[in-house]
């Protein structure tokens, strides 16, 4: 293997000065997503900063939930707050990877996993992810996994993270500091970059910026909301799509909703227009369908991942009705 | 668990603890990490190597630059075709063409036929530096446009002809159709899979002069050492070969593949022994698959239900350098009655890696196609889908006519279906519900053949009280080690504890491959013969010597229990074993016994086991042989997630005689499980530029997971075939794949009221 130097950072600032210091260097929380590239040759690290060890809190002030950056995606899920005030979070984490997998995965590193492209994973072939201006063999390959949305014709990878969908449904808020000592606080559908020409870039992170932490505004209707993703076995598989839904109801009528895709975008896909198409309307199924086809409208799909405009419109329907008979 | 017998009065020993739930005798070893796999033989100066695989599918090498990695620290050395020795060609009488596995030789000149070719090994100090040396080396390829669309490839490219064998045909087919009173002609398609068993294929070779010793994961101990020595131009003597543990292979450790003979080479370059192990993603290309198959299938039955033409027309694959295909229709022939029957096989060479038997090769595949078609034409002709099964029963083999051996179909049906409720099925589609979901129930028939191979094996019984009996033969994690000391255990009468089973080394005697399902119907007979020869041997000891008790007795009147040999008349009147040996002054008796022995000689002891026993070695020419059971499925589907969730599985099966009920039912939990995999999820896909495999991690090659699988039911009718062998057991493996995969598509039409004709069904095809 390359040769690489190994360090536990005492602290945030000494993680963010480590790695601002090398180019090479990269943080590394639970390993799990990092590892998988490294030993693939995706990713050739020169030095690696811990910062797994970093104390993890949930805590909660004035109704925001704050979620320390190495909280562990199972710490998260099966947290009392989460589950009460924020099911789709809960249920969007559990529908991920595998138990062991969460043990390790953290907040942080959910948000930077990298995705799933099978071109992107193996160096033999070129990408432009991975190396800049190289040719996307996917566009023209086996690309069923791939996105439908926010694609261009440098790449098309879907972003993999569950949880994501759920904080993108939520508005969460990425709370970051860069190597300067500035903190910033980056609202999550500014975080993750869409492809465009420079697919390799895909967040709003500076090299060296941290993420600290990752606050959900209190929105106490999302105590009706639910994630449902649809893949292609019962556990530890991918989404082939997935939808992350909250909706306030008021006698017949839907005065405040929240959906966002999963599998479908280069990004977490939040989608206003279904949203606008459910405010107001009545909570039936007639008009989750009619928000459902907003939601896809616009869908560009590849030759093998056609299925994804009506296997998400369905999936976003029926999540829609299952928060909609819950209470 | 029944310990030590002590009713001399018991004359039926051969039950005591064959057939029971005995916990796996090698188990603590496992679970302790005591075991020792290929890999991890701690051999000293072990050096380590890393494959070098192309990156194209079809080409020519016209450079390797191996300098960069060569002055690497730690780099022992590079083998490439630049500097490779000679290797002599694997052909032989025995491995024409159609031997499984691949006739190619490594390194032998600079053509790439496939994707992930093995075209050079790089040693190192450790595998961390081999393994960097490998990506150092840089190759320039004059790339050919490979071949490896099956269409057009059966159009364009060169075929395999797998002869006459594969392409029976009797009756009228055409004629048989017009008769019919419904037809259906419906094309099926299976995917390129993988085995992916949990060990990496590995070996560890290490040379003593001109001696070789090799440690490999392998299903086969005679014939990897048989290949390897044809390849290095080595006497067989000179060659070992050991497997003490495999860590699952399903077909990919049957036969020869190109590491062992790299890991031989390498170890003579660098004069150390070399530890190759495959990497996850060299599994994709290094040792098989399940070829891609489009199965185009023509039933025609009459009024009564009964089928009046069957046409099976399979298109499948093999590769450049080898010859295994994947014979579909073979169980075509044998499952149920017609007059007129047709199968074809057609088989192109593709730039893909030669393909191998995985989980019922042909069998698996086949039953797919051959089931899912005639539940399709049951529902056509408005009959139940058993009840079609039952009038179309095969009461002899339908080819040979001969009789069977021992088939028991019609109950496996019966009681499956009463055990899963099938008598309740509403046969409308869609007509099943619960809350949102929809809810199938489909059903399948199940077989596959009972096959038993020359097997030799030898038992010694120490003067200590121990025994050790040996064949080699292997354990895949499938048991063999735990039934086979139960059955030298119960033979001798001793506790399993005094009993040590040793297998997985060419240096004991002659066993065949551990594939087809085969292992416990061919070496449990040998054991039984070996520990009776064995004791035959002290009883005619003592009773040629004077200061034994059973000095001057007929050794038709000596029997053995507990240990002990002893008058069956009078059985105060004998002795231990120990005794025996003791007395003359002896470590141990041994006996082996050889394939060619027919059966058990040694009727003194023969004559207490069951009555009933056919003291020959069966598999004969008088009988077919098969297994059969009745798969009977429950899937539930959202409509609007299209996923589907198998809910209930129940299954019988006919099996002959039951040597271990906890590991014949894990074999059947395990081949129910690939069964659910092959239906629903398992699938390698190609590049369709490169034609190069593009998914090679078991995060993207799916499996089923515990999620995947629900509650298992089996049920076994225990019918001994003592004409297979005198224990009356067949194999339990490949049995309960065959055939799942069809009940769980019938479930899903029953669910839905879709057909879907292309494995597997993910979501997607269910919209
Ligand atoms: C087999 C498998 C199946 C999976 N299935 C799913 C699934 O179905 N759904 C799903 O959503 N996910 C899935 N995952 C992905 C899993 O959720 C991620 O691997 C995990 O969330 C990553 O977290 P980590 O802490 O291990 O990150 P690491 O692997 O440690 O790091 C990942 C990246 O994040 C960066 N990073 C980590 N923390 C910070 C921080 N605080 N600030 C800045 N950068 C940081 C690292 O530098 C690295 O680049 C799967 C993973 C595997 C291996
Ligand atoms: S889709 Fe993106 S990640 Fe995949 S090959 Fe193209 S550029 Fe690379």
């Amino acid at each position: 293997m390359k040769h690489f130097t190994y360090e536990r950072a005492s602290d945030r600032t000494d993680a963010i000065t480590q790695v601002a210091a090398n180019p090479q260097a990269k943080f590394i929380a639970g390993g799990t997503n990092f590892m998988d590239m490294w030993k693939e040759g995706v990713e050739t690290p020169e030095r690696l900063i811990d910062i797994r060890k970093f104390p993890g809190e949930i805590t909660v002030t004035d109704g925001t939930l704050r979620l320390d950056a190495t909280t562990t995606n199972s710490q998260v899920a099966y947290h009392s707050q989460v589950r009460d005030r924020y099911p789709v979070l809960s249920e969007a984490i559990l529908a991920g990877a595998s138990p062991q997998l969460r043990n390790m995965a953290t907040t942080g590193g959910n948000l930077m996993q990298r995705n799933r492209c099978s071109y992107f994973h193996d160096v033999s072939y070129p990408c432009n992810k991975r190396v800049p201006n190289s040719g996307c063999p996917a566009i023209e390959g086996i690309n069923r996994m791939h996105a439908i949305f926010g694609t261009s014709d440098r790449c098309i990878a879907a972003h993999p993270s569950d949880m994501c969908v759920a904080l993108a449904a939520l508005g969460a808020v990425v709370q970051t500091r860069k190597p300067d000592g500035e903190t910033r606080n980056i609202a999550f559908k500014d975080f993750h970059l869409l492809p465009g020409d420079t697919p390799h870039i895909e967040t709003a992170l500076e090299h060296g910026e941290l993420i600290e932490a990752v606050e959900i505004p209190p929105l106490p209707w999302a105590k009706r909301s639910h994630y449902l993703k649809v893949r292609d076995r019962h556990s530890y598989a991918y989404a082939l799509v997935s939808a992350a839904v909250a909706l306030e109801i008021e006698g017949d009528k839907i005065v405040n909703a929240r959906v966002a895709m999963g599998g479908v975008g280069t990004k977490p896909w939040r989608s206003p227009e279904a949203e606008n198409a459910l405010i107001g309307a009545k909570n039936n199924e007639e008009s989750f369908i009619a928000a459902a086809s907003a939601a896809l409208e616009g869908a560009k799909p590849y030759q093998y991942n056609v299925f994804k405009i009506e296997l998400a419109q369905s999936t976003l329907v029926q999540a829609l009705l299952t928060v909609n008979s819950e209470q | 668990m029944v310990t030590e017998m002590t009713s001399t009065q018991d004359r039926t020993n051969i039950q005591a603890k064959t057939g029971k739930n005995i916990d796996r005798v090698d188990g603590r070893l496992k679970v302790t990490g005591e075991a020792c796999y290929s890999a991890e033989f701690p051999l000293e100066g072990i050096a380590h190597g890393y494959i070098i695989q192309s990156t194209i599918a079809k080409g020519t090498i016209e450079a390797i630059d191996t300098s960069q990695a060569e002055q690497l620290p730690g780099v022992l050395a590079i083998l490439t075709h630049q500097n490779a020795p000679k290797l002599n060609s694997l052909k032989s009488k025995n491995f024409g063409g159609g031997y499984p596995g691949e006739n190619f030789l490594p390194l032998q000149d600079n053509q790439v036929h496939f994707d992930g070719q093995h075209i050079g090994i790089v040693v190192a100090e450790t595998y961390e530096q081999a393994r960097l040396a490998a990506s150092l080396i840089e190759i320039n390829y004059d790339e050919a446009e490979p071949m490896f669309d099956l269409e057009q490839a059966l159009e364009q490219s060169e075929r395999y002809d797998p002869g006459e064998r594969l392409q029976p045909s009797w009756g009228d087919i055409e004629g048989g159709l017009q008769q019919a009173a419904v037809t259906i002609e419906e094309t099926y398609t299976t995917p390129l899979e993988h085995h992916n068993p949990m060990e990496t294929s590995a070996t560890t070779a290490e040379w003593h002069d001109d001696e070789l010793t090799v440690y490999d994961s392998t299903q086969w101990v005679m014939g990897t050492r048989g290949m390897i020595a044809r390849g290095l131009g080595l006497p067989e003597e000179k060659v070992r070969v050991i497997s003490h543990f495999v860590g699952g292979g399903f077909g990919c450790k049957g036969f020869f593949w190109t590491h062992p003979l790299l890991a031989a080479i390498a170890a003579r370059k660098v004069n150390r022994p070399v530890r190759l192990m495959l990497t996850r993603q060299q599994m994709f290309s290094s040792c098989g698959h399940r070829p891609r198959t489009v199965q185009k299938i023509t039933l025609g039955a009459d009024n009564e239900g009964k089928l009046t033409a069957i046409r099976h027309h399979t298109d499948t694959e093999t590769s450049f350098v080898g010859d295994h295909a994947e014979p579909c229709g073979n169980i075509t022939k044998m499952l149920y009655a017609c007059p007129n029957m047709e199968i074809k096989h057609q088989i192109a060479r593709t730039n893909t890696g030669t393909p191998t038997p995985m989980r019922g090769p042909g069998e698996t595949s086949g039953t797919y196609a051959l089931e899912a078609a005639l539940d399709e034409l049951a529902v056509k002709a408005g009959i139940d889908p058993m009840e079609f099964r039952i009038i179309n029963h095969a009461d002899r083999h339908p080819q040979s006519d001969k009789p069977w051996s021992s088939k028991h179909l019609i109950e496996c049906y019966q009681r499956a279906a009463d055990a899963f409720g099938w008598q309740n099925r509403d046969p409308r589609p869609g007509s099943m519900r619960e809350g949102d979901d929809l809810i199938g129930w489909g059903m399948a028939t199940a077989t596959y053949p009972g096959y038993r191979f020359p097997t030799a094996a030898k038992a010694q019984i120490l003067a200590n009280g121990k025994v050790i009996v040996s064949s080699a033969t292997h354990d895949l994690g499938t048991g063999t080690y735990t039934i086979m000391t139960q059955i030298a255990a119960d033979t001798l009468g001793l506790p399993i504890e005094r009993v040590k089973f040793e297998l997985g080394d060419s240096k004991l005697p002659i066993a065949s491959v551990s594939g087809g399902s085969s292992t416990a119907a061919s070496v449990s007979p040998a054991v039984r013969s070996a520990c009776e020869a064995a004791c035959f041997k002290l009883i005619e000891m003592a009773i040629a010597d004077n200061e034994s008790p059973l000095h001057d007795y007929q050794a038709e009147e000596i029997t053995t229990e507990a240990g002990r040999i002893f008058v069956k008349e009078s059985p105060e009147i004998g002795e231990t074993y120990e005794a025996v040996l003791q007395r003359h002054n002896l470590p141990l008796v041994e006996a082996e016994i050889s394939p060619q022995d027919k059966g058990s000689r040694y009727k003194s002891i023969a004559a207490r086991t069951k009555p009933g026993i056919v003291e020959d070695e069966g598999g004969s020419d008088e009988f077919a042989i098969h297994s059969f059971g009745a798969h009977f499925v429950e899937v539930r589907i959202n409509p609007r997630r299209n996923q589907v969730k198998v809910s209930r599985v129940v299954g019988a099966f006919d099996v002959g005689r039951i040597l271990n009920q906890k590991t014949a039912r894990s074999q059947i939990y395990g081949g129910t499980i690939f069964g659910i995999g092959m239906a629903l999820m398992e699938e390698t896909l190609l590049d369709p530029h490169s034609g190069r495999v593009i998914i090679h991690n078991l995060a993207d090659y799916h499996v089923p997971i515990q999620a995947d699988i629900p509650e298992m039911e089996t049920i076994f009718v225990e019918y001994p075939d003592y004409h297979l062998n005198p224990l009356g057991a067949r194999g339990i493996g490949e049995i309960a794949t065959a055939g799942i995969a069809a009940a769980v598509v019938n479930a899903i039409y029953h669910a839905t009221g879709k057909r879907v004709r292309d494995l597997p069904i993910t979501p997607d095809k269910l919209l």
